[in-house]
């Protein structure tokens, strides 16, 4: 089983012809997604990575039947590239672009309010289902088929994790970056929400990190909402406040809110065990599973 | 990016936001000048990047030129929180009788853009917030209208502004939203917006934090970050290097990729009893180059003992970073400082092959690479 995308899922990669986009496509369909366009302005009629590139969004939507967006737009257009993603109808839009200005994504977010198409991202490395398809530049060989579901807020510690669980023979349904940014589309209640209802995913692992209260926000429902059994992880304990630590998202404030202890006493009140290192994740989700 | 007050003052100005005359100085003599032609008393105030100037002895209130001399003399040249004071803003000094805050930042909860006005300006308004969240009236705003003038109009009411200067309280508030919005603000913040008793609001203080982000489309902007440029020497070389990198106080070394997987290296390191000497990314898709640029920073630090490099390929390649360390570190004729190299993901092995082993200690997982780094940072000091 899957979360957001399968093997029949329909893939128009925006920015195909450029560095990232095209080496990423072909990655994807190298690994079995199903990419059936490109879109690029002003190179509709060319073609990439096997595929006819288009215009415009709108475009592969009516041509290809493309109903899920991948974003390798350039920081500057990456804005205007969501928006047109939004307004295509599509059902997912994943925009994997680093560095968009944050205005831009808080007209963006409005925007989603006013659709029916979900958003990932961005500044993320997107999302995979083992064995059926991956949307974005995640290495697909260290994922594996199985029951755990995964949502984190940082693509290289996504990967990590995820390897400690591999290497256990721990496979998973579906796994989510959903990005380091401050305003950001899907955030861990919506995920946490897919995987409770998905009925293959027995156990769900959660990365987090300093800033924000998404954390705390994702604790709130896990409680509430979730019978599915979670483990976290939260980096950043050692990061003093007031630095930004790379991501955008991951800055302490002076006043004590966005701590990792603030995060990880909020997961442990709501019965989510927290490990301090990748390993200990791993540990507690093989108990859950044993 | 945030710019220095006398920067922010400048464009707060250039919007129409009254600001009291200033000029800035570099000596003693020009300070002094400065002070004469605005008339006293004025405010010598030290332009750095710190919070808190006025207690550490940034800002000093002088009335006349023997004062001005003293102070100017004090305040140039010296170390405020790290940083070495070359400039100060000389500044009319405003008799005031109210001080308010105003301010606009994003609400990252809500997605959405917030306009926030207090009555208690003037003092650290974090604190306002924590203590009395009620004293700071809030509105948000939709961004992609804007400001509407009704809102600025009802937060100033809601924090009950006096009357005869809520309606250019209001218009200070909305000149400030456009501004936060055209010049890709973080935040904009004046505090304090001084109250005189001629009812007028001068805006005695200027804060604007720009999206790093959206320096892109603000060359203005960006221009004035290189002249602002100061602080931490081996920060200011990360910018060269354009890395993120955060000085912590340390003994190991630590270069990885990913916000992320790095703050987890640190925190590892933490974990098995060793200090992180540095947060330090080198981003995705890192080249040769950038991993040598890397080591090189690390071990200009004089306090690090050891490095752990932690590397979990996606877009980044084994390889790649293989060849960067030795490229580092096959110009020594001895390694400065013990390297542990951790690799995983795309090109691992490719990497594996390319790395020479005698010059670093090579781990498998992560959890040995940091304890052997630890131990490694230990040993060192201990001798």
């Amino acid at each position: 089983m899957s979360v957001l995308v399968d093997d029949d899922t329909r893939v128009v990669v925006q920015g195909i012809t450029g560095g990232e986009g095209k080496f990423h496509a072909e990655q994807m369909i190298e690994y079995g997604t199903n990419v059936v366009a490109g879109a690029v302005p002003g190179r509709g009629g060319q073609e990439a990575a096997g595929v006819p590139v288009y215009d415009t969004v709108q475009q592969a939507v009516e041509e290809e039947n493309a109903d899920t967006s991948v974003i390798f737009v350039p920081p500057a257009f990456a804005g205007d590239a969501i928006f047109e993603a939004l307004d295509a109808d599509l059902d997912l839009a994943v925009a994997i672009t680093e560095g968009v200005p944050t205005q831009d994504m808080a007209k963006v977010n409005k925007r989603l309010t006013e659709t029916d198409t979900r958003l990932i991202g961005p500044n993320c490395p997107g999302l995979i289902t083992p064995g059926e398809a991956k949307l974005g530049i995640l290495p697909g060989n260290i994922f594996a088929e199985g029951n755990v579901g995964l949502v984190s807020r940082s693509g290289t510690l996504t990967y990590q994790v995820v390897d400690n669980l591999t290497q256990r023979g721990i496979g998973q349904t579906t796994a989510i970056g959903i990005g380091g940014d401050p305003i950001i589309g899907t955030d861990f209640v919506d995920a946490l929400e897919l995987f409770e209802n998905d009925p293959a995913t027995e156990a769900i692992v959660m990365c987090g990190e300093i800033g924000g209260e998404d954390e705390e926000e994702a604790a709130a429902f896990i409680d509430e909402h979730v019978d599915t059994p979670v483990a976290g992880f939260i980096a950043g304990r050692t990061a003093p406040p007031g630095k930004r630590m790379g991501h955008a998202g991951a800055i302490v404030s002076g006043s004590g809110t966005g701590t990792a202890e603030s995060k990880i006493s909020a997961l442990n009140d709501a019965g989510v065990p927290v490990g301090d290192t990748p390993e200990e994740v791993a540990d507690h989700i093989e108990e859950f599973l044993s | 990016m945030k710019l220095h007050e006398y920067q922010a003052k400048q464009v707060f100005a250039d919007a129409g936001i009254p600001t009291p005359a200033s000029q800035l100085a570099s000596d003693v003599d020009g300070a002094v000048t400065a002070a004469e032609e605005i008339g006293y008393p004025v405010a010598i105030k030290a332009q750095v990047q710190v919070g808190g100037r006025g207690k550490a002895g940034g800002i000093k209130l002088v009335e006349d030129g023997a004062e001005a001399r003293e102070a100017a003399d004090a305040i140039l040249g010296m170390d405020l929180k790290g940083y070495r004071v070359d400039r100060v803003l000389v500044e009319e000094a405003v008799d005031f009788t109210n001080e308010l805050y105003v301010g606009i930042t994003m609400d990252r909860g809500e997605g959405k853009p917030v306009a926030m006005v207090s009555t208690r300006g003037g003092v650290n308004i974090e604190e306002v917030a924590e203590e009395d969240p009620d004293a700071i009236a809030r509105e948000h705003v939709d961004p992609s209208f804007g400001m509407h003038p009704y809102q600025a109009r009802k937060a100033v009411y809601d924090a009950g502004v006096d009357r005869a200067v809520a309606r250019d309280v209001s218009n200070v508030l909305m000149t400030l939203y456009e501004l936060w919005e055209s010049r890709d603000g973080a935040d904009a913040e004046i505090n304090p917006l001084m109250v005189t008793s001629d009812d007028e609001v001068i805006a005695a203080d200027a804060v604007m934090n720009i999206d790093e982000d959206a320096l892109f489309r603000q060359p203005e902007l960006a221009e004035m970050e290189e002249e602002a440029a100061g602080g931490d020497e081996l920060e200011q070389k990360a910018d060269e290097y354009d890395f993120d990198y955060v000085r912590l106080e340390g003994n190991v070394g630590i270069i990885g990729n990913g916000a992320g997987l790095v703050m987890t290296t640190l925190d590892l390191v933490d974990y098995y009893g060793g200090k992180p000497a540095n947060f330090l990314d080198v981003g995705g898709g890192a080249k040769a180059a950038r991993i040598a640029n890397a080591l090189d920073m690390v071990f200009s630090d004089d306090n690090v003992e050891s490095v752990v490099f932690n590397i979990f390929g996606g877009i980044t390649r084994g390889d790649e970073v293989a060849k960067g360390i030795n490229e580092a570190l096959e110009q020594f004729d001895e390694i400065p400082k013990p390297v542990v190299v951790r690799l995983a993901g795309t090109n691992w092995e490719e990497g594996m092959e390319i790395l020479n082993e005698d010059l670093v200690t090579v781990e498998e997982t992560l959890e040995d690479a940091v304890q052997r780094a630890v131990e490694y940072a230990g040993e060192v000091s201990e001798q």
